[in-house]
């Protein structure tokens, strides 16, 4: 189990490392799906398989079908690719990359000093339920608006003059 | 029984944040701008799931079903925002949209 939440990091980063390096949106879409399962699958070695689960159908299911629509309804070709590669130029990547490196090396910092060992125990579905719909109801309530608001806001957005 | 430090969770969603941060800070196609914002989401909800597991609570399991509304909701306002900026610009270079500056 231990080796497997190892792997499954190496897998994640390598892939979302590769999402931000693609010139092409749909092998960058299929790279970031790719991500996400490594990352349902560190989910599920964590002992939530509930999360495990939602991660790959929502996720990389939903959402990520959601983006490959939009990305057919843009119908981006060739012209786009060409564009992309002018764009990624290496002098665009040096300071965002260290910026990001000192912002990471100060979270690494302030992470070491947790000493803890996790032994992954499963917390399943049924205690996140009776969570769920017990104390966090009204949670619950508020996405339900938040997706309510989305889906109103999408459909304006979206809308032919 | 074998176990997983918790600092290694943490400090895989710290990386995979700041490649997405990368990826915000550097991309010009808006598409892989949501893209990178949708890997920060989803290492935030990977730090939550860590949480849960540290305390061996349902707690950040639920955080982590909030933070996934929060992902759809945005997704989809974000790519109908997508879609008509492509319908009146022809483009999905975000450097046309400095035009709305006030």
């Amino acid at each position: 189990m231990i080796a497997l939440f190892y792997i499954a990091a190496i897998i994640a980063v390598i892939a979302t490392v590769a999402v931000i390096l693609q010139t092409n949106i749909v092998h960058g879409l299929l790279y970031l799906i790719l991500s996400l399962l490594a990352v349902a699958v560190i989910f599920y070695v964590l002992g939530a398989p509930f999360a495990a689960v939602l991660e790959a159908i929502v996720y990389a299911g939903a959402i990520m079908v959601l983006f490959l629509f939009v990305i057919m309804m843009l119908n981006l070709g060739q012209h786009t690719r060409d564009q992309e590669r002018k764009w990624l130029t290496p002098r665009g990547w040096i300071a965002p990359s260290i910026m990001s490196a000192i912002l990471l090396g100060q979270l690494v910092n302030v992470m070491r000093q947790i000493d803890y060992d996790i032994v992954p125990a499963q917390v399943g579905v049924m205690e996140v339920s009776a969570l769920l719909f017990g104390p966090y109801v009204l949670a619950v309530e508020l996405a339900s608006i938040l997706l309510l608001a989305g889906l109103v806001a999408a459909y304006h957005l979206a809308k032919t003059k | 029984m074998e176990s997983i430090p918790v600092e290694h969770g943490l400090i895989l969603a710290a990386i995979l944040f700041s490649i997405g941060l990368i990826g915000v800070l550097t991309r010009r196609n808006i598409v892989f701008v949501l893209m990178s914002l949708e890997i920060m989401l989803n290492a935030g909800g990977l730090a939550f799931i860590v949480a849960a597991a540290r305390w061996g609570h349902a707690e950040g399991q639920i955080m982590f079903l909030m933070i996934l509304t929060l992902a759809a909701a945005e997704v989809a306002v974000g790519l109908g925002l997508i879609i008509q900026m492509f319908r009146r610009y022809k483009t999905v270079d975000i450097n046309v949209l400095s035009e709305m500056k006030g």
